[in-house]
C-alpha cells in the first residue's frame, strides 16, 4: 500500500484553498506517514480495501462541477436524481466533486443565523470559524484516509447555525459523479458547527448516478454545542462500481441531540466509520442505520460511541439484508469511559441472510470502565420467522411474495422511525428493489 | 364441505391427533370443545397446512378437493380461513398492505379483477369499523402491539375482507370482553349463510349463546368423544369434562 499512499499524495497540487494550506500540509505530512489498514488491523480485519490499490482510482475527473452538467438534458436528468419529493430542501449539488451552482438552490429560504456555504466561496470570518473547527471532531491517526481528505481538498461544505437558531428548512447535500472515460476519486468533506440551542436537519445524498467507477473519501464532522439538535442523514446509494469510505465524526456537547440515519445500497465497497462523542452531560443520540448488499458487493458500517461524561444516553439500531454472495460488516463499539456514570447505551443489529452464501461479521464491542451503568447490546443473524411466513400464507398470499413482504418489513421498521416521511417515502421503493428482482412480489408494499 | 376421516397428526414424533372424524355441511356451524392440549389448535393447524404438523393417516377432503395436496395458501384461495388462537405481529408491515396482498391473492384465485386502492381502503375501513377498530389500525403494523382482544378483532376483520367458505376461529372468544364478544359474535353472525360453514373452537359456553351451533364436539386425546346439540355446551359447563373422559375410557377398555 506504500506505493498507493505515494501516488494519491500527488493527486492534487497541495493548497487550491490558500487559507487552508497549513491544515492540508500538515494532513498530507500525516498521509505520507501512515500505514494504512491491513487485515491484521482488527478494525480493518474483515475490509479488504485492495481493491482500492488495483482499481486505479486515482484520477481526476477532466470535467466537475457546473461543467459536467452543461446541457439542458443533463440539467434536468440530474436535477430529477436529486430530488426528494416533498422534502423541500436547500440543495446544494456536487459533480464529480466540485460545486453545481446552477443545479444549486434554495438559499433565500435559510433563516437568518444560517450560513450555508461551499469552501471556496467562503469570506473571511467564515474562513475563520472553519479553521478554528475543522478537523477538530476526530482522530487522523486512528482514521488515516481523514489525512487524504484533508491533503486533497478542493472544497467542502461549511454549515454554521447561529445561536437560537432554528432552521426547519433540510439542507441536502447531493453528490453525483458525471460519466467520465476514467475512474476518479473525490473527497467530500462536509463541516456543520451547530451553536447552543440551535436545530438543523442535513441530508447527506449519495444518488446513483452515472454508474461510474469512482472512489469517494469522505469526512463529515458534526459539532452540535449545548442543546443543539440535529437530524443527520448519509444515504449511500451509490451504483455498485462506487468504492465509499466515509467517517462521521459527531461531537457532543451538553444537552446536545443527535439523530441519524444511515443507508447504503452495496457496491464494491462502502465503508462508513462512525464516532459520536458525547463530551457533556445530557447529551443524546440515537443511530439508525441498514444496509442491503447483492451480488458480490460488500458493506461495512464501524461505529464507535464515546461516553466519556456522566448521564448520557445513546440508542443504536443497525439492520441489513444480505443477499447471494455479499457481504456486510457490523462493528458496533461502545466505550464507557471511568467517569461516564449513568450511562445508557443501547446498540442492536440485526441481520437476515437470503441466501447460504451470504456473509456478515458482526462484532459488538463493549468497553465500560465506569460501574454504574446500563448497557444493552445484541446481534443477531437470523431467517424470516416461520410463524410470520405461515400467518401471511394463511390469507392466501404466496410464499414468495410472503417472504418479500417479511424482508421488507423487517428494514421497513426502521424506515417507519424516520424523522422526515418524505425521505421514508423516497427510500422504500430503492430498499424494495435492492433484493426483489421481480417487481410483481413488491406491489403491496410500495 | 369438509370431510375428516380417521385423521392421525404428529408434531416433532409425538402423536397429538388419534383419528379424528368429522363431517360438516354447507352453512352449519360446529362448535369444538374439550381440555387444553387435547388437539384443539392442532387441528387448525393441520387443517390450514402448517409446516411441522404431520398427516401420518386419514383424509381430510374440502369442498370435493384432496385438503392435503394443497399448500397452505392454496386452502386460503380455495375459501379455508382460520383466525388464530394466538395471532402474529409483523412489526414494519402494515395491516393494510397486508390485507390488500391477501384479498387480491383470493380474487385473483376466483377470477375476480383486483379492487383498486380506492375500493379496498372504503372496505377495509368499514370492516374495521364494524369490528369497533379505530381507522388507524389500518395503518399499523400487523398485530403489533395490539391488546389480546384487539388481536382477534383483527382476526375477525381479516375474514370479513376474505370472504372465505369455511372460517376456523380458535379460541377467538377467549380474552375479550363483554362488547368485544358481542361484536365478533355480529361479525361471524353477518357472515352466516348458506354456503359458508364455522367451526368455532372455545371453552366458554357463553359464547355459544351469541353464535349458536349446530353441533357441539368435545374432542379428548385427539379424538372426538361425544358429539350433541348446543344443550351438550350446557350439560359441559355444569358437569366439566371428567365424567366423558372417564366413560370413553372404559368404553375403549
Ligand atoms: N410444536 C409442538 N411441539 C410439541 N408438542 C406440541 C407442539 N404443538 C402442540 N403440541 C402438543 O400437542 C398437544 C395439543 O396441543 P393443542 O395446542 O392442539 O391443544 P388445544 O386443544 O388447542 O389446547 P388449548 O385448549 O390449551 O388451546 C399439547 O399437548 C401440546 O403440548
Ligand atoms: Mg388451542
Amino acid at each position: 500500500m506504500a506505493e498507493f499512499v505515494k501516488q494519491a499524495a500527488q493527486l492534487t497540487a497541495l493548497g487550491p484553498l490558500t487559507w487552508l494550506s497549513e491544515f492540508c500540509s500538515e494532513a498530507q505530512q500525516q498521509w505520507l506517514g501512515a500505514t494504512l489498514p491491513n487485515r491484521k488491523v482488527e478494525n480493518w480485519k474483515y475490509t479488504n480495501i485492495r481493491a482500492l490499490e488495483q482499481g486505479d482510482y486515482l484520477n481526476l475527473a477532466t470535467k466537475a462541477g457546473d461543467a459536467a452538467v452543461s446541457t439542458e438534458s443533463d440539467c434536468q436528468k440530474t436535477v430529477a436524481i436529486c430530488d426528494i419529493a416533498g422534502l423541500d430542501s436547500v440543495r446544494m449539488v456536487f459533480v464529480n466533486g466540485e460545486l453545481c451552482e446552477r443545479l444549486s438552490e434554495g438559499f433565500d429560504r435559510l433563516p437568518a443565523g444560517v450560513q450555508l456555504v461551499n469552501f471556496a466561496k467562503t469570506n473571511s470570518a467564515q474562513q475563520d470559524l472553519i479553521k478554528r473547527h475543522l478537523g477538530s471532531a476526530l482522530d487522523t491517526t486512528k482514521h488515516p484516509f481523514t489525512a487524504l481528505n484533508a491533503s486533497q481538498l478542493v472544497d467542502g461544505v461549511f454549515l454554521h447555525v447561529g445561536k437560537n437558531t432554528v432552521c426547519e428548512t433540510p439542507i441536502q447535500i447531493v453528490h453525483l459523479q458525471a460519466t467520465t472515460d476514467q475512474a476518479i476519486t473525490i473527497q467530500q468533506r462536509l463541516l456543520v458547527v451547530l451553536e447552543p440551542n440551535s436545530q438543523a436537519t442535513v441530508v447527506e445524498h449519495f444518488p446513483d448516478s452515472a454508474n461510474v467507477k469512482a472512489f469517494t473519501n469522505g469526512v463529515t464532522e458534526l459539532l452540535l454545542a449545548e442543546n443543539a439538535q440535529l437530524n443527520h442523514y448519509r444515504l449511500n446509494l451509490e451504483g455498485d462500481q462506487t468504492f465509499h469510505l466515509g467517517g462521521v465524526h459527531a461531537r457532543l456537547a451538553a444537552g446536545a441531540n443527535l439523530n441519524s440515519f444511515y443507508l447504503a445500497l452495496g457496491s464494491v465497497l462502502k465503508r462508513n466509520d462512525v464516532v459520536v462523542y458525547h463530551a457533556g452531560s445530557g447529551a443524546h443520540c440515537d443511530i439508525n442505520g441498514l444496509y442491503l448488499p447483492r451480488g458480490n458487493e460488500q458493506v461495512d458500517y464501524h461505529t464507535c460511541i464515546e461516553h466519556a461524561v456522566p448521564h448520557c444516553t445513546s440508542d443504536e439500531s443497525f439492520r441489513g439484508i444480505i443477499a447471494d454472495s455479499a457481504k456486510a460488516i457490523f462493528n458496533g463499539r461502545i466505550h464507557i469511559h471511568r467517569q461516564a456514570q449513568k450511562t445508557l447505551a443501547q446498540m442492536s443489529n440485526k441481520n437476515l441472510l437470503t441466501s447460504n452464501k451470504a456473509e456478515i461479521d458482526t462484532k459488538p464491542e463493549l468497553e465500560i470502565y465506569a460501574d454504574d451503568v446500563q448497557c444493552a447490546h445484541g446481534a443477531t443473524i437470523a431467517q424470516l420467522d416461520d410463524t410470520a411466513m405461515h400467518y401471511l400464507r394463511t390469507r392466501g398470499v404466496s410464499a414468495a411474495e410472503a417472504s418479500v413482504i417479511l424482508s421488507f418489513g423487517f428494514i421497513n421498521e426502521l424506515v417507519n422511525d424516520v424523522k422526515h416521511e418524505a425521505i421514508a417515502r423516497y427510500l422504500r421503493p430503492f430498499l424494495a428493489k435492492s433484493f426483489v428482482k421481480d417487481e410483481t412480489l413488491t406491489r403491496h408494499i410500495l | 364441505m369438509l370431510s375428516i376421516k380417521d385423521l392421525h397428526a404428529s408434531v416433532e414424533d409425538k402423536q397429538i391427533l388419534k383419528g379424528l372424524n368429522l363431517e360438516i355441511k354447507p352453512g352449519e356451524v360446529h362448535a369444538i370443545m374439550g381440555p387444553n392440549g387435547s388437539g384443539k389448535s392442532t387441528t387448525g393447524h393441520v387443517l390450514s397446512g402448517r409446516e411441522g404438523y404431520n398427516v401420518d393417516s386419514g383424509s381430510i377432503v374440502f369442498n370435493g378437493k384432496d385438503l392435503l395436496e394443497m399448500d397452505t395458501e392454496e386452502r386460503a384461495r380455495e375459501g379455508l380461513f382460520l383466525a388464530f388462537q394466538y395471532p402474529v405481529e409483523i412489526p414494519g408491515v402494515s395491516n393494510m398492505e397486508f390485507m390488500k396482498a391477501a384479498v387480491d391473492a383470493v380474487r385473483e384465485h376466483r377470477g375476480e379483477e383486483p379492487l383498486d386502492s380506492v375500493s379496498f381502503m372504503k372496505k377495509a375501513r368499514e370492516r374495521c369499523k364494524a369490528v369497533n377498530l379505530p381507522i388507524d389500525f389500518l395503518k399499523r403494523g400487523v398485530n403489533e402491539g395490539f391488546s389480546g382482544g384487539e388481536k382477534k378483532r383483527n382476526e375477525i376483520m381479516q375474514m370479513m375482507l376474505l370472504e372465505p367458505k369455511l372460517c376456523i376461529l380458535d379460541e377467538t372468544d377467549s380474552g375479550l370482553d363483554i362488547d368485544a364478544l358481542q361484536v365478533v359474535a355480529d361479525g361471524v353472525n353477518a357472515l352466516r349463510d348458506s354456503g359458508r360453514s364455522f367451526i368455532v373452537v372455545t371453552h366458554y359456553q357463553r359464547l355459544l349463546n351469541y353464535i349458536e351451533p349446530d353441533y357441539v364436539h368435545v374432542l379428548s386425546d385427539g379424538r372426538i368423544i361425544k358429539s350433541g346439540d348446543k344443550s351438550l355446551a350446557l350439560e359441559l359447563e355444569e358437569k366439566g369434562y371428567g365424567w366423558l373422559v372417564t366413560a370413553d375410557e372404559e368404553g375403549v377398555a
